[in-house]
This record gives C-alpha cells, sequence and structure tokens, in this order.
C-alpha cells in the first residue's frame, strides 16, 4: 500500500484523482463527443464552485470561523451582477465585444466592491464578537444569512430574476461533433486565472506566508510580531469578494436567479472545502473540479443519484483520508 | 541592570487563578532558570509575559517600559521572541519559510544567518524540506533559530529539552550559551542537570506564586532547599 502510495505521488498523488475520474468516465458514458461535453460542463462548474468555496476554505481555516452566512454573498454577487447587467443592457447586447466586455467588467467589479465591503461589516460586526466560540458563530452567521436573504427578497422580489449574458458569451464553439459554450469556457478561465493569482499571492508573497502560517498557528505567528486580527479583516473581505463573483458567474450561467440561489450552492461550496481540506487553495481547487465532475457525469449515467453524487463522493473521499484531500496543515 | 520586571503579576485562565501575584525582576544578559513543578505557573508566567493571556492586576516592565496589556504582536516588536513548548513550528512552510517569517524586512541578514547554521548545521542541511518532516530535535533547533534570526533582547524557551536525545540536549545547552552571550534568555526547564549546566540565575515557582530566587550557583548547593521545593533527591 505505502508503494502504491509512493508511486501515485511521484505522477501527481492526489492530483490524479479528476484524471482518473474523467478516464472512468470516459469508459462508461461511451460517446466521446458527450464525454467531453460533460468533462468541459464539470470542470467550468468546478471552477465557479471554486471561486465560491476558495475564501470560505481560507476563513475556516485561518480564522477557524464557521461561517453559515457566506452563501450571503454568493446571493448578493448574484443579484448585485445581474442588476449591473440589466441597468447596462444596451451595452450587453450591443454588437461589440468591447461593450459587452465593459459591462462584464462593471457588473464583476460591482460584486467584488460589495463582496469586500459586505466582508469588511461581516467580520467586523458580526464575526468579531463571536471569535472562539463555534456554536454562536453558527446561530449569528445563520442569522445574518436569513437576515441577507430577506434583504434580497425586499430589494429585488421574491420572483425569478432572469440574468443578462454579455452577447460576445452567448452561443457555443463547434469542435468536431463537441458543442462547447463559450460562457462555460470564459467561466474556466476566470476560475483559473483567479487559482492562479491566489496560489501566487499564498506562495510567493510575503502575506500569502503569513496567512499560510496564520492557518497553522495563530499565536506564533502573533508571537513573532504581526497583527493576525488585521489579517484577519484582510481575507475575510477577499473570500467574501471572491464568493459574490463565484455568485456573479452563476447567475450567468444559470440565467434565471432566486434569493434562494446562495443557500442552495452552500452545500455544494462546503463540501467543496471538507473534501479538499481546510485553508488549502490546491485543495479547495482539487475538490471543486472532482465536485463538478461528479455532478456531471453522474447526472447523465445515473439521473436519479444526481443530487446524492457529491455526498457519495464526500464520504468516500473522507473515508480515505479524513482531513481532506490536500490539508494545509500535516 | 533588570532586563524584565514582574510586579505582582496574577493571572486567571477561565475560572481558574494561575499565577497568585508573581513578583520577579530579571537581570541583563545571561540564562534565568524558572524551576517548578508541573502546574506551578511557569508556563503561564512565559505566556504572560507574552501578553498571550492577560495579567490582571499587576504589571510587566520591559527596559523600563511597561508592557502590561499591549497585543502580543507589540510585546515580540520591543525585541521579545517566544519559543512555547509545543515549539510553535509551521509544519506547512519550509526551514527557510519558517525562518524568513520571523525577519522584521522579510530578508536574511547574512552574517546572522551563517551564524544560526554555525549554531545548527542540520537547518542548512534541511533547509528547503518541510518543517513536519523535521526530527523532534530539528524542529526545536528551528524554534530556537526562529527566535534569534533577528537581534533580540529576551528570549522566552519553555521545555526546549522535553523528550530529546541526551546529544541533542547537549548541544542545545551549547547553542543557549552562545546565544545567551548576546541575548538574555528566560527559560523554563523540568531538567534539573540541564538548568544548572547553563543557569547563572534562577526562580522557583510554587503554586502560582515566587518561591524562592537567587543564583544558580548556591541553589544548586543547597540539596535540602532543592528537595523542599522540587522534591529533588540529593
Amino acid at each position: 500500500m505505502e508503494n502504491l502510495s509512493q508511486f501515485f505521488g511521484r505522477f501527481g498523488g492526489v492530483y490524479l484523482l479528476p484524471v482518473g475520474l474523467a478516464l472512468g468516465a470516459f469508459v462508461l458514458i461511451g460517446a466521446p463527443s458527450s464525454w467531453a461535453t460533460l468533462t468541459i460542463a464539470g470542470l467550468s462548474m468546478g471552477m465557479m464552485v471554486f471561486l465560491m468555496a476558495s475564501g470560505l476554505s481560507l476563513i475556516f481555516g485561518l480564522m477557524d470561523v464557521l461561517n453559515f452566512g457566506h452563501s450571503a454573498f454568493i446571493s448578493f454577487g448574484a443579484f448585485v451582477a445581474a442588476t449591473v447587467l440589466s441597468a447596462l443592457s444596451g451595452w450587453v447586447g450591443a454588437d461589440s465585444v468591447f461593450l459587452n466586455s465593459m459591462a462584464l467588467v462593471f457588473a464583476l467589479l460591482a460584486a467584488i466592491s460589495f463582496g469586500l465591503a459586505a466582508g469588511w461589516f461581516f467580520e467586523s460586526v458580526i464575526i468579531r464578537p463571536v471569535y472562539h466560540d463555534h456554536l454562536r458563530q453558527i446561530l449569528i452567521t445563520m442569522g445574518a444569512l436569513i437576515v441577507s436573504e430577506q434583504i434580497i427578497l425586499a430589494l429585488w422580489g421574491g420572483t425569478p430574476i432572469t440574468v443578462l449574458r454579455p452577447h460576445f458569451l452567448e452561443g457555443a464553439i463547434i469542435l468536431g461533433n463537441v458543442s462547447v459554450e463559450i460562457y462555460r469556457l470564459f467561466a474556466f478561465g476566470l476560475g483559473l486565472v483567479a487559482f492562479i493569482g491566489l496560489y501566487l499571492v499564498l506562495n510567493r508573497s510575503r502575506i500569502g506566508l503569513l496567512v499560510r502560517a496564520g492557518v497553522e498557528n495563530r499565536e506564533m505567528v502573533e508571537a513573532l510580531g504581526f497583527r493576525i486580527d488585521r489579517l484577519f479583516i484582510g481575507v475575510f473581505m477577499v473570500g467574501s469578494a471572491l464568493a459574490a463573483v463565484g455568485g456573479a458567474m452563476w447567475a450567468g450561467y444559470e440565467t434565471l436567479i432566486t434569493p434562494a440561489l446562495g443557500g442552495e450552492m452552500m452545500i455544494v461550496v462546503f463540501i467543496v472545502v471538507i473534501i479538499g481540506g481546510l485553508g488549502s487553495i490546491e485543495g479547495t481547487l482539487l475538490g471543486a473540479i472532482m465536485v463538478g465532475l461528479t455532478a456531471n457525469y453522474v447526472g447523465f449515467l445515473a439521473p436519479k443519484l444526481a443530487l446524492a453524487s457529491n455526498m457519495i463522493l464526500m464520504t468516500i473521499i473522507l473515508l480515505w483520508r479524513p482531513n481532506g484531500l490536500r490539508p494545509a496543515v500535516k | 541592570m533588570t532586563l524584565l520586571s514582574l510586579n505582582n503579576m496574577k493571572t486567571d485562565i477561565g475560572q481558574y487563578a494561575v499565577l497568585h501575584g508573581v513578583t520577579l525582576d530579571i537581570p541583563e544578559g545571561g540564562v534565568f532558570v524558572l524551576l517548578g513543578r508541573n502546574g506551578a505557573g511557569k508556563t503561564t508566567t512565559l505566556r504572560s509575559i507574552m501578553g498571550l493571556w492577560s495579567p490582571t492586576p499587576g504589571s510587566v516592565t520591559f527596559r523600563g517600559a511597561d508592557i502590561t496589556g499591549l497585543h502580543t504582536a507589540e510585546i515580540a516588536r520591543k525585541g521579545i521572541a517566544y519559543v512555547p513548548e509545543n515549539m510553535g513550528i509551521f509544519g506547512s512552510l519550509t526551514v527557510e519559510e519558517n525562518l524568513i517569517l520571523a525577519t522584521e524586512k522579510g530578508r536574511f541578514d547574512q552574517p546572522r544567518l551563517k551564524r544560526i547554521y554555525a549554531l545548527f548545521p542540520a537547518l542548512e542541511q534541511f533547509w528547503t524540506k518541510q518543517a513536519w518532516s523535521l526530527s523532534g530535535g530539528q524542529k526545536q533547533m528551528l524554534a530556537v533559530a526562529r527566535a534569534i534570526i533577528e537581534p533580540r533582547a529576551l528570549i522566552l524557551i519553555d521545555e526546549p529539552t522535553k523528550g530529546l536525545a541526551p546529544s541533542i540536549v547537549a548541544a542545545m545547552a551549547e547553542a543557549f550559551r552562545e546565544i545567551s552571550q548576546s541575548a538574555t534568555i528566560l527559560l523554563v526547564e523540568q531538567n534539573f542537570h540541564f538548568a544548572k549546566s547553563i543557569g547563572r540565575d534562577m526562580a522557583v515557582i510554587d503554586d502560582g506564586l515566587v518561591a524562592h530566587a537567587g543564583t544558580m550557583a548556591d541553589f544548586a548547593a543547597d540539596t535540602e532547599l532543592q528537595e523542599r521545593l522540587l522534591s529533588l533527591s540529593a
């Protein structure tokens, strides 16, 4: 067993799992074009879920905060972006890639700005009084989530809202027998850029070093002369902004959103964080891709199992690795 | 000259009073050893100095300035380093990253780094290894190296020899002697023979109070006092 583990470790270890999953699905699905479409859909879904989950993983890992209100940032990101896109509908539908892009940039910037501000407010007002008390964290963040959903209901109403997609992201690219939605490719690209950015910050900068150290031992980071409480605010704000961007991208993917969007996604987000391993960006990406691929493959092969597929995946992975696939701390 | 003064320091942890009024002066230079039985309050004393637990009431004065109630990070920046009992190593970080995190400007002072390599050659050997993969002794070396990667006036070290092989303990004693030439070490230690070999001054903490303070040479010569305060047989 040890030798087998070392053998796989040499070729990428747990990072081989999505490859193995895709190869297994290829055999079961049989049709290469269906497999390719499902794989691309799974990867893009995974990247959007990664955006939503990465912040929660860092917040959970670094700050030991169980933030059940994280999904509020996803919902608000979706609604804020949808509102901006609606206000800029002329640009969104224009036959100009530049105007389309500007509408998208403004929508994402609005979601990011909202996420940063809401993250600051949430950490300062709601989370700070309940550090080190998990029960109160769960209660107060659940309460904040309910209030947030009611605010969304009050502002946007309860009827589903249609989300406009910028014109240049409509349609699909046909590669042989495979149809690839442009929006999915874009979502995948944006998630990848976010991952590379986060990876570089966490692994190549002093701030990142502090965050990684703080995930392991907050007290020691303070004893080295750093105010980790200030770092907490920054991480919380960035995590909230990422969730808001994830929500905005998910809104464009679904094209019809309701105030329950965040709550629905939260289960998937928690599964990703748990199977990826707390506080680890690489683990979150791995977990998100596994979840995205599994949901799509199982949805095709055994639709009745689709809803349970991620729970089953989480159970299997936790039985094998109780701390997740790639936890930040050994 | 007094470097650190603890004045009637009382610390509660939750509902339990652990320190009942510790008053102690730590002179500048050398190794000052805090001795005492398990649960006497030695670790709590170090953590209270570091601001990890707040002493109320009572005060802590460092180089003449009151540091009571300051944030741990501010206390560290005043020139106090802390090596906790569990070493506080960041396991997922490499040896290099553990050390660079403790530098003030994010880069090494080369002469200082060479001094660390000379004290602990294993750290140079395992420079790019993640710290969790080090042995217990190497982790302790890393923890001490991290405390001296920048010039510090006072280094608080909690039970550094616990669980270490005799050869590593001897190397650690040599390193502490060298470090104490340029910084004061406040050492919590259960291993009396180790403490005796490097300590210049000492105090015994018993039930949250200072039961005895003096020079290590006098205490080492008084077996009756050792027996009474530490239950050590001659």
